[in-house]
């Protein structure tokens, strides 16, 4: 681990001012992916500014009903919230799904979307990655591929985004609140994050020195029915192979409105469009259910070897929407 | 830096800590706490699993930086006076521990889960101590001890709230 200085930040705009004048400067949040990451060279800033002291803790309900959520909230703080629990139900089961509770103890809403990729490539720092230095090649093209991506890679990168949070976020319609070097903007998640193309080192659209300071929830009733489910190699903590995020609005045995992404799939979290198009309308039935997911899956391209991911992320989304709908009826 | 921060609820200070060393390290190499074990180093394994500000997190990933003005409780603190607490005498009982390694950090992530949930069941108890990864028991005997544990707070805090009723 190279030497670095670290500075803790009391104000938001010190922070933005001390990492974007360094290109080596990085902003810590619970570590849990940035410390890992200086520990096996995958990172080495000169500068690390801790950005947990910031006034970005809280989570407050907005006047127009939707739900502020600030950065540095820790992830189990956010799943455990009454609030998230009754009307997102679906945020706090991919929270609990994610890591362990000592690592959501630590880990903050701001470092859990900027988390980077667990390709095993990525994390060996003696084997080539587009995604670490621009131009090696892709060691996982022909190598082990179990975990990554069958939707929207490209040759340089088939990598799969790793958070859970952040499906369930981009189901939501969640907006990302960032203050940077040229002042503040709110994006959308669901384009927060960024396919590969030809730039596969740039995980998103934001820029250096850009701070997340807040995630907003928006007021949204159908959520208050939503899931999360997870498949994995085994019963708990370990990152997800697939995963779907679903909320689902039925009415009179007609489904009125969809929300769904999947993780696991594509370098960013997927939001599954086709899928949402396809049901609005539709019966909610077993059979709308699976042609929705195969509309959605027609594209899927995998890889050497995660074949299965494709049927089994469609068996995923058609459980989930079943036991949606069930509850839907009772 | 000097580093200052409460370990076991007493005041520490630690002087010429590198902010970014892990607080596994502090505790262990300059405080002379070895409890707390060094495994993974990657928040995999949970043997380094401390108290911060009152919950179990994994010190081998936060940088001692962040731990300045913080409160930290370790497997030591677990003790009661010159003998072991209850959490640990019910690892020894049930024959849960074998090398050892991973004992000290299920030690407090047991200590955490009896605290919160008075009577878990497995499942509860499984996904609380998902972090924390054995290499030699397989986890049946782990399994009994947090039982006894957990049985063994009920008790003393049913004695104890019988006292004060009295
Ligand atoms: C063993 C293990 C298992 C895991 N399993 C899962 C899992 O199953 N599912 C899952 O979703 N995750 C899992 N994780 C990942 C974990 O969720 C992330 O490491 C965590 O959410 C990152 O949050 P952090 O605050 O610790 O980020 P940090 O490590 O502090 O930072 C991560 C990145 O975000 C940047 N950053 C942090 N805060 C901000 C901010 N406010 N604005 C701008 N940039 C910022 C940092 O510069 C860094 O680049 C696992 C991790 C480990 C170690
Ligand atoms: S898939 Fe992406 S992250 Fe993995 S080796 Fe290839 S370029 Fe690197
Ligand atoms: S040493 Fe910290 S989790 Fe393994
Ligand atoms: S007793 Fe050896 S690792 Fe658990």
């Amino acid at each position: 681990m190279i030497p670095f200085d670290y500075q803790r930040a009391d104000r938001a705009d010190g922070a933005v001012a001390a990492v974007g004048v360094r290109p080596a400067a990085a902003f810590l949040g619970g570590g849990t992916n940035l410390v890992d990451h200086l520990k096996l060279g995958v990172a080495e800033p000169e500068l690390l500014v801790d950005v947990t002291r910031l006034p970005f803790d809280g989570i407050d309900t907005l006047p127009d009903g939707g739900v502020r959520v600030g950065a540095t909230v820790r992830n189990s703080d956010l799943a455990a919230e009454a609030i998230v629990r009754q009307r997102y139900p679906v945020l706090s089961q991919a929270l609990l799904s994610g890591a362990s509770g000592q690592l959501r103890n630590l880990a903050t809403t701001g470092g859990n979307l900027l988390q980077r990729t667990r390709c095993p490539y990525f994390q060996d720092v003696t084997t080539p990655c587009n995604k670490r230095e621009p131009g090696q090649g892709c060691s996982a093209r022909g190598g082990y591929t179990r975990y990554h991506a069958i939707l929207g890679a490209s040759e340089h990168c088939v990598a799969t985004h790793p958070s859970d949070m952040a499906v369930a976020l981009t189901a939501l319609d969640a907006t990302v609140h960032v203050t940077g070097p040229n002042g503040q903007r709110d994006i959308p998640v669901t384009e927060l994050h960024r396919l590969p193309g030809d730039e596969p080192h740039r995980d998103t659209v934001l820029e250096h020195g850009d701070l997340i300071t807040a995630v907003d929830l928006p007021e949204l009733p159908m959520a208050a029915r939503s899931r999360y489910r997870k498949v994995r190699d085994r019963a708990s903590y370990a990152f997800a192979l697939v995963s779907v995020a679903a909320a689902l609005d039925v009415e009179d045995g007609t489904v009125r409105e969809a929300r769904i992404a999947l993780g696991g799939v594509a370098h960013k979290p997927w939001r599954a469009n086709t899928a949402e198009q396809a049901l609005r309308g539709a019966p909610a039935t077993e059979q709308s259910f699976r042609e929705a997911a195969e509309a959605e899956l027609a594209e899927a391209q995998p890889v050497r070897d995660n074949a299965f991911k494709v049927p089994m992320a469609r068996n995923t989304l058609v459980a989930t929407l079943r036991d949606l709908a069930g509850e839907e009826a009772r | 830096m000097r580093l200052s921060f409460t370990v076991n609820g007493r005041q520490c200070e630690a002087d010429d800590v590198w902010e970014g060393e892990s607080l596994l390290y502090v505790l262990r190499e300059r405080l002379g706490l070895p409890g707390s074990k060094n495994a993974c180093e990657q928040g995999e394994c949970g043997s380094c699993t401390v108290y911060l500000d009152g919950v179990p997190a994994c010190a081998c990933l936060v940088a001692a930086g962040q731990a300045a003005g913080r409160e930290v409780g370790t497997v030591e603190g677990l003790a009661e006076g010159d003998g072991l607490g209850a959490v640990q005498e019910s690892f020894v009982e049930a024959g849960a521990v074998q090398c050892g390694f991973c004992t000290p950090g299920l030690l407090v992530a047991t200590d955490d889960l009896v605290n919160r949930v008075p009577h878990p069941s497995d499942a509860e108890i499984r996904e609380s101590l998902a972090g924390n990864l054995c290499r030699c028991t397989g986890y049946e005997k782990i399994m009994d001890a947090v039982r006894l544990a957990a049985d063994r707070r009920a008790s003393s805090e049913a004695s104890r709230s019988g006292k004060t009723d009295a």
